[in-house]
């Protein structure tokens, strides 16, 4: 039974690797073909590094992600504090409030926004969409879920600590800096950190709230596809991948002592 | 839980979240609701009739959603449980590795689908050179199975994510006691731990359902661009991809989804009545 299954999760991780495979394996390709391999070589590396509007909109998307998780997770612990300390209805209702963008599809949260921002720039006819918008966009969805990374902690947080804090004579502002957010911090760095994955990744948000002007990084890479495609996405996504891979490694192998000093 | 901490001023901290989420959030669902309902004169129903005359494609975006949800939870059931019933070690690492695709764009990842199964994509190429023959009937893409496909591949995680929190809430002491008294293996899956994944389960089809409904790129490009979607549609009235842009109808598309949406979280609800409770496996 046990072998039955390890085989079977076998199988599902090959089903998980194979795109991956084919990306990686293609990224080398010295053809042109997506799918069909000529011969080993980096020119598709060497194009990409050459390409401005990819690592224009690279550096776009860290900007735009950096900048949205930073003010959601400010706007986002400050709320968490505000809702922890809420009881009966009001507090449901704005669980409530923050759980609309994480229920609603992104495509319901992308049109909506954009209703709003065509309307509005309506107004001052001059404006289009780009930075200002996109940056208002990603917000919107990051802070919920730093709220809700932050929540579980101030529930575990022991409050008397704090009102000893005041007792002792400590400013309510000191008390908080010194004694909450110290207690919080790990739900607040993994808010954070959420905050700017999703960002990084959006799609559908970007693409309806963007304009032609500012575009991040899978913008570009869905314009791209649309044209005959280029290989140098594979070397762009297998660049990214082993980055990805190595941070991952790196801070699962630093885990296990840390595991074990809690144990 | 007890009356949380009251630190500074409960106003001061809330009115940055209350004034964004009012102005960004609110006033947008309730601008989407007006468009929905009106058109060049006012007041109308004319685009929820709209609406009507894409109920095929509704009920294709519906069945498609819907396959690949139960199709992702038959799929993760057995890998949530294994994990959770790992080492600490495996554990790390197997959710590591079940992560790790999801980092790359899932356009380029889509996409790589599409070589794999073109009528000259690598499976069957290599049909070709095992069995030395032509397999013309088979074709992988461009038909609701590869729509299918593209769905469960891109969100099986979110499926097998939840899961396996809620199973690892399940003490291996409880199968033990379940098993000293006399209950055989598929007895202990059917009462110990099929009832206590139910808030894992719930949350899992919550978070491959809405984005299987709402999707508009995987029908493109897996489903050859034929077969539409709700989500293409959206997209096609908002952005006029087709030529067409009525921000009407697409908000009144929208606002189906959402209802449709908002039915299902109902009716899920119903089934796990303590899934607020036990915290279920919400990895988000």
């Amino acid at each position: 039974m046990k072998k039955l299954l390890n085989i079977y999760n076998a199988l599902i991780g090959i089903f998980l690797y194979a795109p991956i495979f084919v990306i990686v394996f293609f990224s080398f390709n010295s053809g042109t073909s997506r799918s069909s391999f000529e011969g080993f070589s980096l020119q598709w590396y060497a194009e990409l590094l050459e390409d401005d509007l990819i690592l224009r909109s690279l550096y776009y998307s860290v900007v735009i992600a950096v900048l949205s998780a930073l003010i959601a997770t400010v706007i986002g612990t400050l709320a968490a504090i505000g809702i922890n300390s809420l009881k009966g209805w009001k507090k449901s209702a704005y669980l409530a409030v923050n759980n609309i963008p994480v229920v609603n599809p992104d495509i319901v949260t992308a049109i909506s926004m954009m209703i709003l921002f065509v309307f509005v720039l309506g107004l001052f006819n001059s404006m289009e969409m780009g930075f200002g918008t996109l940056l208002i966009a990603h917000i919107t969805f990051n802070i919920p879920y730093v709220v809700l990374s932050v929540l579980p902690k101030l529930r575990g947080m022991d409050q008397n600590i704090y009102y000893a804090a005041l007792d002792l004579g400590c400013p309510p502002m000191k008390s908080f800096i010194k004694v909450v957010i110290p207690q919080i911090m790990p739900g607040i760095v993994s808010g954070l950190i959420m905050a700017f994955t999703l960002s990084l990744d959006d799609f559908v948000i970007s693409y309806f709230n963007s304009g032609a002007t500012f575009q991040t990084l899978p913008i570009t890479i869905y314009s791209m596809t649309k044209k005959p495609y280029s290989l140098k996405l594979n070397a762009l996504s297998t660049i990214l991948f082993a980055v990805v891979l190595v941070l991952m490694l790196a801070v699962n192998l630093k885990k296990p002592q840390k595991a074990q000093k809690k144990a | 839980m007890s009356k949380g901490v009251s630190v500074g001023n409960k106003k001061a901290n809330l009115f940055p979240f209350s004034s964004w989420m009012v102005v960004f959030v609110l006033i947008p669902i309730a601008l989407v609701v007006y468009y929905a309902f009106t058109g060049v004169d006012g007041f109308t129903f004319s685009n929820l009739k709209w609406v009507y005359t894409y109920r095929s494609t509704l009920w294709l975006s519906l069945e498609l959603a819907f396959i690949s949800t139960v199709i992702c939870l038959v799929l993760a059931y057995p890998i949530a449980y294994s994990m959770s019933r790992a080492s600490a070690r495996i554990q790390r690492n197997a959710t590591l590795i079940i992560m790790l695709p999801m980092w790359m764009n899932f356009l380029v990842r889509t996409y790589a689908w599409m070589t794999l199964l073109e009528d000259t994509g690598l499976i069957n190429s290599a049909l070709r050179a095992i069995f030395g023959m032509d397999f013309p009937g088979l074709h992988l893409i461009n038909n609701h199975g590869a729509i299918i496909l593209g769905m469960v591949y891109n969100y099986l995680p979110y499926m097998i994510l939840p899961l396996y929190t809620a199973m690892t809430k399940i003490g291996d002491s409880l199968i033990e006691a379940a098993r000293d008294l006399g209950a055989s293996g598929a007895q202990v899956l059917g009462k110990v731990i099929m009832p206590m994944s139910v808030p894992g389960v719930i949350s899992g089809i919550t978070m491959v359902f809405i984005p299987s409904i709402s999707t508009f790129i995987i029908s493109k490009i897996l489903g050859g661009g034929k077969d539409f979607l709700i989500g293409d549609l959206i997209e096609d009235y908002f952005l006029g991809s087709s030529g067409v842009v009525n921000y009407n109808i697409g908000a009144a598309l929208s606002l189906v989804i959402m209802v449709l949406i908002l039915i299902a979280t109902f009716i899920m609800n119903h089934f796990d009545k303590d899934a607020s409770t036990s915290g279920g496996g919400s990895v988000i």
